[in-house]
């Protein structure tokens, strides 16, 4: 099951670029909640910070307090230990190339030394049907290269080898972005199948997207939250001038 | 005025090329394909000259006796290089058992670890400067680090020498290959919880592994011809001896000693000796690329 996060004052950086400012936000457990705003506005930092992807980058930083259910996240656990917790799907599809799909999708837990291979089985079947896609891959599981699938999926495969681990949250980098509209389509379905199950967040450029999938929104402008509601309310009746001249496509 | 609207048609069709400019667009078009072949064959013609010239040189002297005894006296007939062919082989064993690991090591703590530090940028900088030095340096920097010491030369003092040899090779293509991985999926495994190093050894060095295996291969192959480290080290020797510390002999040792002597006769064998050579290294450079490539994966790239 998933669990809630709370954001508090989270500030970040890029070298002496100030990318996010003074982030307060109460992201709520089993529910998908969608960021937009428009490039460079800190959205994808902002989901980096959750997992402490940021740090990965050499001249990044981050303060503030991200609390995951009860688990403070720059503080009580290590960064790996994070990440076991929390799937990432990222914007491009990134398959292991020298890994067949089966190794692909359980290799978060293989790379960690787990070696039980009725584990092993089941956890392939159960995530690439959860990722709607057991049916068109599973003669091939061993023989064919993970990049050798089609884009979009390579991009349900990826959300499958995230969910293999089973996290408890799920980061989503506009994981349609790259995709047709047919893919798109598959992903977004499965968004809606799994927010049950796991608390998504969704980085997305499509504001119809994010209507169509998430609860929650929120609206990031040059690296604040602007502002953070009900989807519905931001679409129809947001409440800062900002918001609007957004959703409407004044500007971004 | 006229309320006639400007018609623009974005699917009107492209004005024709005139006919001397489709003309003048075909002869470049030759003239650079002419030239890209001319520069491979000026490339490739020497080395078939010499692959050609040592086939004609020595595969009349060789016979089975060539492979299976040790060199003869001179006019007795049977000499063979057996004992050279496997001397070879023993050094060139311990070369690349001491010189790959480390080198590959090095290599990974350049791209993965050390970028833009400064024991990185030291380390970046000696192995260029290392794959400058002159192989007769190396033989002479091994002889007093190992030979002196030990006061006799030594199979293992040989191997010393070659895998110094190869350590920067190696390590600058690991370094290079490892640096075409796209961060995407260091990221992928990074986000899944894997640990550093893990994700550098299993996925970074898996992914770049074609390429570390070639560039491997071609320290294998540059020094296993090499001379000049190996006389100062193995020193080289007319009978077997299989023992790590004490002189061995070496296919491009042996090949030296015959092809500066006097008599014909050896002049010949040295022809056969360094035919041998390259074929060894052709053939364990191609039996590594099939070994290499077995467990490749359908699709992947």
């Amino acid at each position: 099951m998933g669990v809630g996060i709370q954001v508090e004052d989270l500030n970040a950086w890029y070298g002496t670029t100030h990318t996010l400012q003074d982030i307060n936000l109460h992201i709520p457990a089993n529910h998908a909640t969608a960021l937009i705003g428009p490039s460079g506005c800190g959205k994808s930092t902002f989901v980096r910070c959750l997992n402490r992807m940021h740090e990965t980058n050499p001249i990044a930083r981050a303060t503030g307090i991200v609390k995951m259910g009860d688990i403070d996240v720059y503080r009580d656990a290590s960064p790996v230990e994070i990440r076991r917790r929390v799937g990432m799907v990222f914007q491009r599809p990134n398959p292991f190339p020298t890994m067949s799909i089966y190794d692909n999708v359980v290799s978060g837990l293989k790379l960690n030394g787990f070696r039980n291979r009725r584990i092993l089985d089941e956890t392939v079947e159960r995530s690439l049907k959860q990722a709607a896609l057991w049916e068109e891959v599973k003669d091939d599981l061993k023989k064919k290269s993970g990049a050798s699938l089609s884009g979009g999926q390579q991009q349900r495969m990826c959300i499958a080898r995230a969910l293999a681990v089973d996290p408890e949250v799920l980061l989503m980098d506009e994981p349609a972005s790259a995709l047709d509209p047919v893919s798109t389509s598959k992903i977004e379905d499965l968004i809606f199948q799994l927010k049950s199950q796991y608390t998504i967040v969704i980085v997305t450029h499509n504001m119809q997207q994010a209507a169509r999938v998430a609860e929650n929104t929120g609206f990031f402008l040059n690296g604040r939250l602007v502002e953070f509601d009900s989807t519905h309310k931001i679409f129809t009746n947001p409440q800062d001038k900002r918001t609007e001249d957004y959703i409407t496509g004044r500007f971004g | 005025m006229s309320t006639q609207p400007i018609k623009v048609s974005p699917l009107e069709a492209p004005r024709k090329p005139s006919r001397a400019n489709t003309l003048r667009r075909s002869a470049v078009n030759q003239i650079v394909g002419a030239l890209a072949v001319l520069a491979t064959v000026l490339v490739l013609a020497p080395l078939a000259a010499i692959l050609f010239y040592l086939l004609y040189k020595g595969a009349s002297s060789l016979n089975t006796a060539f492979f299976t005894h040790i060199p003869a006296p001179v006019g007795e007939a049977n000499g063979g290089m057996a004992n050279a062919i496997v001397g070879s082989g023993i050094v060139l064993a311990l070369a690349s058992l001491m010189g790959i690991p480390v080198g590959i090591a090095a290599g990974v703590y350049l791209a993965e670890f050390g970028r833009g530090k400064f024991l990185g940028n030291a380390i970046r900088f000696t192995a260029d400067v290392l794959n400058g030095v002159p192989s007769i340096v190396m033989g002479i920097a091994v002889y007093s680090l190992v030979v002196k010491p030990q006061r006799h030369y030594s199979a293992l003092a040989g191997g010393i020498a070659l895998a110094i040899m190869m350590i920067p090779t190696v390590t600058r293509t690991t370094e290079e290959m490892l640096a075409t991985v796209p961060h995407a999926i260091r990221e992928a495994a990074l986000g899944l919880g894997v640990p550093k190093w893990r994700t550098a050894v299993s996925v970074s060095l898996r992914t770049a592994s074609p390429g570390i295996i070639t560039g491997c291969m071609l320290a294998f192959a540059r020094v296993a011809g090499e001379t000049a480290p190996l006389l100062f080290t193995a020193l080289g020797n007319q009978f077997w001896s299989f023992k790590l510390n004490e002189p061995i002999a070496a296919l491009p040792l042996q090949i030296f000693v015959y092809a500066i002597s006097p008599y014909d006769e050896w002049h010949r064998l040295a022809w056969a000796g360094a035919l041998v050579l390259i074929a060894l290294i052709m053939v364990s450079v191609t039996l590594v690329r099939i070994f290499a490539n077995r467990g490749v994966l359908k699709g992947g790239s």
